[in-house]
């Protein structure tokens, strides 16, 4: 199960409150009419499908019933950030391919992920401790 | 102002009125009631008065201000009360706010908001039919929720004060807490013989008390 974290509710939340939505940040092309039929089908029926690092679009259905956007690794399932709609993801393929070049680690303690660290952890450390 | 058309949900006259769950208890009778203790105390808040608001925060906070005396509660999953305890304000998304108050008050609340809010951009609908508040009380109420919802209700995730929309078995429900023995559930009309009859049967193992 995913435990994500809803941008607009604040805190995170089970997967089964959520859906997925498909594919994030489409543009509907500026000028319907002079577009051509090429352009239009891509806009309706084709979407990336990458290996890697995805950008989603999902819907807390179950809570604030509000979208927003998710930035997943397809391999790993790894969900690095998730963002309010409107705004740009601050990870991107291309930055993570940066990172990795550069030997960036950002592991800590096993919450990989930015903006997933549960609200407990400060918790968890205490009593482990 | 604007030209939405009001109308009073209840009609003249005093008619008979029976809550969502009428139905359920005269269908489903606690089993065993009246014999051991009751670690589980249910009852129903019917026919309480529901509002859903939407629109800006800002202007909404200063229409309730203005009507009821209390402040929109910003923070996300928040939920405040007024001095007397009987009237509700709770966050369930960046714009929408429930409002819950004694039963009857509600067309006359509507009217006063749509009066100040004025030709804001906002929307009241009345959802006081649609739904039912059941009250959870009882030294083991939180066992009764952890088998129910996956959401952490321990207290140092869920204070007094905070309500949150989740998944309660099957049904969605707004969860809260008013205080430290209580917790309410928002369930839908349609889905309150459902949540009726799973909590009966969750709080079977502990007893239950069911207030009507």
């Amino acid at each position: 199960m995913f435990h994500i974290f809803c941008p607009y509710c604040q805190e995170h939340r089970e997967e089964e409150e959520f859906h997925a939505r498909g594919q994030a940040h489409l543009m509907r092309p500026a000028d319907p009419d002079n577009t051509s039929d090429e352009e239009w089908g891509d806009y309706l029926f084709f979407r990336n499908n990458p290996r890697g690092i995805h950008h989603e679009m999902w819907v807390h259905s179950v809570g604030c019933r509000k979208f927003f956007n998710i930035t997943r690794n397809t391999v790993t399932y790894d969900i690095l950030e998730t963002y309010p709609m409107g705004e740009q993801p601050t990870i991107t393929a291309d930055s993570e391919k940066l990172r990795k070049e550069q030997g960036v680690q950002t592991a800590d303690g096993g919450w990989q992920t930015v903006g997933a660290q549960p609200e407990s952890k400060a918790l968890n450390e205490e009593t482990s401790s | 102002m604007s030209n939405v058309r009001e109308f009073n949900t209840v009609p003249e006259g005093n008619p008979q009125v029976e809550s969502p769950l009428a139905w359920s208890y005269r269908q489903h009778p606690v089993p065993g009631a009246g014999s051991q203790r009751a670690g589980v105390t249910l009852r129903e808040k019917a026919l309480l008065g529901h509002l859903v608001l939407r629109g800006g925060a800002i202007v909404l906070d200063e229409a309730v201000r203005q009507v009821l005396d209390m402040n929109l509660p910003a923070k996300p999953n928040a939920l405040v009360f007024d001095d007397s305890g009987e009237r509700s304000i709770q966050w369930l998304s960046p714009d929408e706010w429930l409002l819950i108050v004694p039963g009857g008050e509600e067309c006359t609340l509507e009217h006063a908001l749509r009066e100040a809010l004025g030709d804001a951009h906002f929307s009241i609908v009345n959802a006081s039919g649609g739904q039912t508040v059941l009250s959870l009380s009882g030294e083991n109420a939180r066992e009764v929720l952890m088998k129910s919802i996956s959401y952490d209700v321990h207290p140092s995730a869920f204070p007094v004060g905070k309500g949150v929309t989740t998944v309660f078995a099957k049904a969605s429900v707004v969860l809260r807490r008013p205080s430290e023995a209580e917790w309410e559930l928002v369930v839908r009309r349609s889905f309150a013989d459902y949540c009726y009859r799973w909590l009966l049967d969750a709080s079977s193992e502990y007893g239950v008390d069911l207030q009507q």
